[in-house]
């Protein structure tokens, strides 16, 4: 048995040594906010918080997580369902078209944040590299991970 | 497939040596992409993540650094880019933040593919890679040593990396790196620079471009005879160049999708001759203050 916590509920599952973290969320669990996009580790679609660091789950192992913290999107809004500042922000700046990448794109955002790799925009385009986005809204997700960081460094 | 999660470095050990077979995983980045894209069933899988003392580092009583096979990444740059700044900016251009997070050296060095990022400031500051087994105790392993060829490295199959043990730099260390992008690039070559005054030498190393990552050996005799270690001048443009094509001339790259061979050949050349430029201004400002 694997146990380990979910958005601050606690998980006992029998897991296959071979599945990933983002299987296990996703047909266990049924969290299906976290994407899968590439299960190479380059898209990003699928990143979660492990113990509060950013990681792709679709290279984490699920038996590797135990008695760790995951953190998935779901876990991003407010027990009544009020947005988290930066999923606003993402409506506000049209930082998504068809919004397969948003999952990710907002908790790598909010890592990048927390990191404080935000002190310019080049700087937050550095450390989003990790997630990609095909309809290309690069340009709404950078302001509105800006627009929650606060005002670039001068 | 079996599942073994090891809490101590002693019953990992023992692991290894019942069954050889078994693939050790630590941050996964290389392992997982071989099990989701089934390239690789191994009969079993050792996760080594829980056994802490891997994630840490310590200085040890002769003066160097002893870097724990775990520690990521992101943790090298954080917390270790003032003494290894080579390997941190290695640490930087490795894939994404979250590949960063998850991915060691450890990891790199068991992977041992030619384009790894770690493994050319590893040659270039001398790195010794401490790997161990039940049977036989520690073995020390210059990272001269450790890679005999693509994707092979010198480790016994009963054997696991436990740590990295390398000097603080005692002068600039510098990386650079080609790829298509900034971000999550295989490289198509890459170069390390370490200069180490006290013994007026210098470390230089090629990724990328051979079989294996390797020391442009020629290139640092040449220069460690050539420069100035004074000082008092900047770099001659003809000790520059000829230490480009020193560089060049170490490698034995081969036309790949991310490049040809004439590609790579003139790329190090140019790393080598910025890598050295940018190292001699430091060291050179040093000097003069
Ligand atoms: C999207 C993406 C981008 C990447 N970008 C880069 C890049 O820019 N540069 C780069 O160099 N690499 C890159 N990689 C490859 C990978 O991240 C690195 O090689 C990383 O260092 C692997 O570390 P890990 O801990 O994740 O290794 P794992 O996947 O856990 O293991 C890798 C190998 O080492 C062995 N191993 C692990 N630990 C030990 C040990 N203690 N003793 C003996 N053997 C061991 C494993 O059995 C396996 O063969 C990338 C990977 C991905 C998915």
């Amino acid at each position: 048995m694997t146990a380990f916590e979910v958005n601050g509920r606690k998980v006992d599952l029998e897991v296959d040594p071979r599945e990933s973290l983002l299987a296990v969320l996703q047909d266990r669990l049924h969290l299906y906010g976290t994407k899968k996009g590439c299960d190479h580790g380059q898209c990003g679609a699928c990143t979660v918080h492990l113990d509060g660091r950013r990681v792709v789950s679709c290279l984490t192992l699920a038996s590797q997580v135990e008695g760790r913290e995951v953190r998935t999107i779901e876990g991003v809004a407010g027990e009544d369902g009020t947005l988290h500042p930066l999923q606003r922000a993402f409506i506000d700046n049209d930082a998504m078209q068809c919004g397969y990448c948003t999952p990710g794109q907002i908790m790598s955002g909010l890592a990048c944040i927390a990191e404080g790799h935000t002190g310019d925009d080049d700087e937050i385009r550095e450390y989003m590299s990790g997630n990609l986005c095909r309809c290309g809204a690069y340009v709404g997700i950078v302001a509105a991970i800006r627009q929650v960081a606060g005002p670039a460094e001068a | 497939m079996d599942f073994l999660r090891p809490a101590t470095w002693a019953e990992a050990l023992a692991a290894k040596a019942a069954d050889p077979t078994a693939v050790p995983i630590q941050g996964g980045t290389d392992v997982m992409v071989e099990i989701n894209f089934d390239v690789r069933r191994p009969p079993a899988l050792l996760d080594l993540t829980a056994i802490g003392e891997l994630g840490d580092w310590e200085l040890t009583a002769d003066g160097l650094l002893r870097v724990g096979a775990g520690v990521p990444y992101a943790r090298i740059i954080t917390e270790l880019g003032d003494r290894l700044p080579g390997l941190a900016q290695a640490s930087r251009t490795v894939g994404s933040p979250q590949i960063r997070n998850r991915g060691t050296v450890g990891g790199n060095l068991g992977a041992a593919s030619p384009a790894g990022d770690a493994h050319p400031p590893l040659l270039a500051c001398d790195a010794v890679i401490e790997a161990e087994s039940a049977a036989r105790g520690t073995r020390m392993i210059p990272a001269t040593g450790f890679y005999l060829g693509v994707k092979r490295n010198a480790l016994e199959p009963d054997e696991l990396i436990r740590a990295v043990h390398l000097r603080p730099a005692t002068g600039p260390q510098y990386f650079s790196k080609v790829g298509t992008r900034n971000a999550m690039v295989i490289a198509v070559c890459s170069f390390a620079l370490a200069l180490h005054p006290g013994e007026r030498r210098l470390g230089a190393a090629v990724g990328s471009a051979a079989p294996t990552p390797l020391r442009a050996r020629a290139a640092e005799e040449f220069a460690a005879r050539e420069f100035d270690w004074s000082g008092a001048t900047a770099l001659d443009p003809a000790l520059l160049a000829r230490f480009g094509e020193l560089a060049a001339e170490a490698a034995s790259p081969i036309d790949d999708v991310r490049g040809t061979a004439a590609y790579r050949r003139h790329a190090i050349a140019v790393l080598a001759r910025r890598t050295l430029t940018w190292a001699w201004n430091d060291y050179r400002g040093k000097a003069a203050a």
